[in-house]
């Protein structure tokens, strides 16, 4: 049972068939749910009693940022599995996560910025938080420029996947260490246990856009996989079979 | 395997006597970035007091960055790293050897040259100490984590910059807690927390970096 | 004076090296496919191709270097890679590259090697280097040797390995004729005393029982 499913995520067509079938729902539940999530949160939850309406990019800011460090983690997991069951699809998952992550993790740095304009006055502080963002980025960039520096693909997964496994054990102690180096912010407005600082009409809206974002990004890695996937297989028969209008186009 | 550590340091330390010129120069880099400190900053006591901890850190990251990319790129190119693979065993233990001659002849004297470094930035007193122990200690992690790099990226060609963009965000921590260590006991603190912490990530890295590079040597040779 | 000279290696009941249904690929194109054959003791194998037949590929893969894209590569009826330190501590490779250093002297090369694995005594060192025909060169660095001359500092590990299967890729490189009747009369020694040889070479080799594997037609000829 357990090795049929592992067979069946080895094989990319049947990846390429499935996801056709989950992505239309996945991309159409993360448009309801963004939806909703910004015209709460923007238009309907109140306004901050010290930030006023800036407060209100955290609608934003949240979610990227817990998606940088779990897309982080997603990476070498993805990695990890693909070194010790040599499966191709977990190293097509690691390598568009890592774009993606990178993505997220500059949106969050970016929307830090725009907040921190009006909140401390400046567009950059070195805080703990926005300075394990800007090393988590470094570290994104480390495995997308490892990747690329090798001609065969073989290599380059393997090797990206080492250095993801490798960022994983680091990316705890660096987040450890940049806390203790200096902790300035104000403390983490949103735990997962214990009372939130953050008042309730404004906390569901922000719960709504992080499972938004949580399923944009599925859909958006399922999207860029199945590119992938596509250019790598271009040469097989059943891409060619796809391209000639046969066969898995009607579970598109 | 005690054995294999041994022979491995003994040809790595004898490698490195027979080419001494090239072993300055990390240390030459080391002591004119520090010259231009001054330069590029203010020549005052009071600033470069300041800026010293952190500056002979980075400085010290550098150069042991400059260092790695021959670590392991020279025995890739002359076939010495296909007979190392297939070294029936003990390859942890020839490639501990290998990185623990890299601190040896690049971590080591760094940190004996620190001092001069601590005259031309200023470094107060209370803080010479503290930068030795700092430095003993943190320059092993910086070689231990900074192999994985070279290992990683040794069937390269030009492999120097890509080596020092995956290295550098794991540099992170030992900078923080080795320049913390500096100047915590410039402050008048206790420094022993930091330095202990910095302790354990080179203990750390000890254990577990050969493991990586092994690894990292594996897949890439192939290549 | 061979340092090993009386020794034999006690029989076999299966292949040295055995290759089954071994393909071989590198940046999606095949290099080849399906290749099997089996060594044993006394057999020497000589592995012919084109420029980019993959007869290196071929002796990577035999060295567990480079894994095989399809197929399984056996020792003795295991997998080459079930039980690596008793495959390492049978072989003995000597790849493109000589693997020497241009800052130790001959005799320090032989005597640091890096794996570990070899331990010879100097007089031993001394005899090897005298009979690859570099008597008086043993303390000079080897940065100051003829590729020729480094070649044949790797070539005396033949003389102090003891290891059975020899994987020797391009042996006769930058080597002299005298330099390739040597190798010649060293080869008909290791097969004598039972030992398998795999070598690539693009020049004849004359060596009794020696079988030749043609990777551009793809099938083993013998």
């Amino acid at each position: 049972m357990a090795w049929q499913w592992f067979h069946q995520w080895g094989s990319p067509r049947w990846f390429y068939q499935r996801s056709g079938v989950w992505l239309p729902w996945l991309g159409g539940a993360a448009g309801l749910l963004l939806a909703i999530g910004l015209v709460w949160g923007l238009a309907l939850a109140p306004a901050d009693f010290k930030q006023g309406n800036s407060y209100r990019i955290i609608y934003l800011h949240v979610p990227a940022s817990f998606l940088a460090l779990a897309g982080y983690y997603l990476m070498a997991i993805a990695g990890a599995i693909g070194l010790v069951w040599k499966i191709k699809l977990a190293y097509t998952a690691m390598k568009c996560a890592a774009t993606i992550g990178a993505a997220l993790t500059f949106v969050a740095l970016f929307t830090g910025a725009v907040w921190g304009k009006p909140t401390w006055g400046t567009y950059w502080v070195w805080d703990a938080r926005i300075t394990s963002m800007l090393v988590l980025l470094f570290l994104y960039f480390g495995v997308i420029a490892l990747y690329q520096a090798f001609d065969r693909v073989d290599v380059a997964n393997k090797a990206a996947a080492l250095l993801a496994l490798v960022g994983t054990v680091n990316v705890p102690i660096i987040y450890k260490s940049v806390d203790w180096w200096y902790t300035l912010h104000q403390p983490a407005s949103l735990k997962l246990t214990g009372e939130s600082t953050l008042h309730a009409s404004m906390l569901q809206p922000l719960l709504v856009m992080v499972v938004g974002f949580y399923l944009f990004y599925a859909a958006a890695l399922l999207l860029s996989m199945r590119a992938e996937v596509i250019a790598r297989e271009s040469g097989g028969g059943w891409v060619k079979a796809l391209a000639a209008g046969q066969g898995g186009g009607q579970q598109l | 395997m005690n054995s294999a550590l041994t022979r491995s340091l003994r040809r790595e330390l004898l490698l490195a006597a027979r080419r001494r010129g090239e072993l300055a120069n990390p240390l030459l880099f080391f002591v004119m970035v520090a010259a231009l400190v001054p330069l590029g900053i203010s020549p005052q006591a009071s600033v470069l007091a300041e800026l010293a901890p952190g500056m002979i850190w980075v400085m010290a990251l550098l150069a042991t960055l400059l260092s790695l990319e021959p670590l392991f790129a020279e025995d890739y190119r002359d076939g010495t790293l296909d007979q190392l693979l297939l070294a029936p065993a003990g390859m942890v233990f020839v490639i501990l050897g290998k990185m623990l001659a890299h601190w040896l002849v690049t971590g080591l004297p760094l940190t004996l040259i620190a001092p001069l470094l601590a005259v031309l930035l200023a470094l107060p007193a209370a803080g010479w100490l503290p930068l030795l122990l700092g430095l003993l200690v943190g320059t092993l992690a910086l070689s231990m984590i900074g192999a994985m790099g070279a290992a990683l990226t040794v069937s390269l060609q030009r492999s120097g910059v890509l080596l020092t963009l995956i290295v550098m965000p794991l540099y992170v921590p030992v900078i923080i807690f080795g320049s913390a260590v500096v100047q915590r006991a410039i402050e008048g603190f206790s420094w022993l927390a930091p330095l202990a912490l910095l302790g354990s990530i080179s203990l750390l890295a000890l254990a577990l970096c050969p493991l990586v590079v092994v690894g990292a040597l594996r897949l890439t040779a192939s290549d | 004076m061979h340092p090993l000279a009386a020794h034999s290696f006690p029989p076999l009941d299966s292949a040295l090296l055995a290759f089954d249904a071994v393909s071989c690929e590198r940046g999606g194109r095949s290099i080849f496919s399906l290749l099997s054959f089996e060594l044993f003791g006394a057999a020497a194998l000589q592995v012919q191709g084109d420029n980019g037949a993959g007869k290196t590929s071929l002796l990577r893969i035999a060295a567990g270097l480079l894994a095989p894209s399809g197929g399984r590569v056996l020792s003795r009826g295991e997998p080459v890679d079930s039980d690596r330190y008793r495959f390492g501590s049978e072989l003995l490779y000597l790849g493109h590259h000589a693997a020497i250093k241009a800052n130790l002297t001959a005799v320090e090369n032989l005597q640091y090697t890096i794996d570990g694995r070899h331990r010879f005594e100097l007089a031993a060192i001394f005899a090897a280097l005298a009979a690859v025909g570099l008597a008086g060169y043993e303390d000079l660095p080897c940065r100051t040797f003829s590729a020729g001359q480094r070649r044949r500092v790797a070539l005396a590990l033949l003389l102090l390995s003891d290891a059975r299967l020899w994987l020797l890729d391009e042996p006769f490189t930058a080597i002299d004729r005298g330099g390739v009747a040597m190798i010649e009369q060293l080869m008909a020694g290791h097969l004598g005393r039972g030992g398998a040889i795999v070598l690539t070479s693009h020049q004849p080799v004359s060596l009794a029982g020696l079988r030749t594997l043609n990777l551009t037609s793809g099938a083993d000829d013998e």
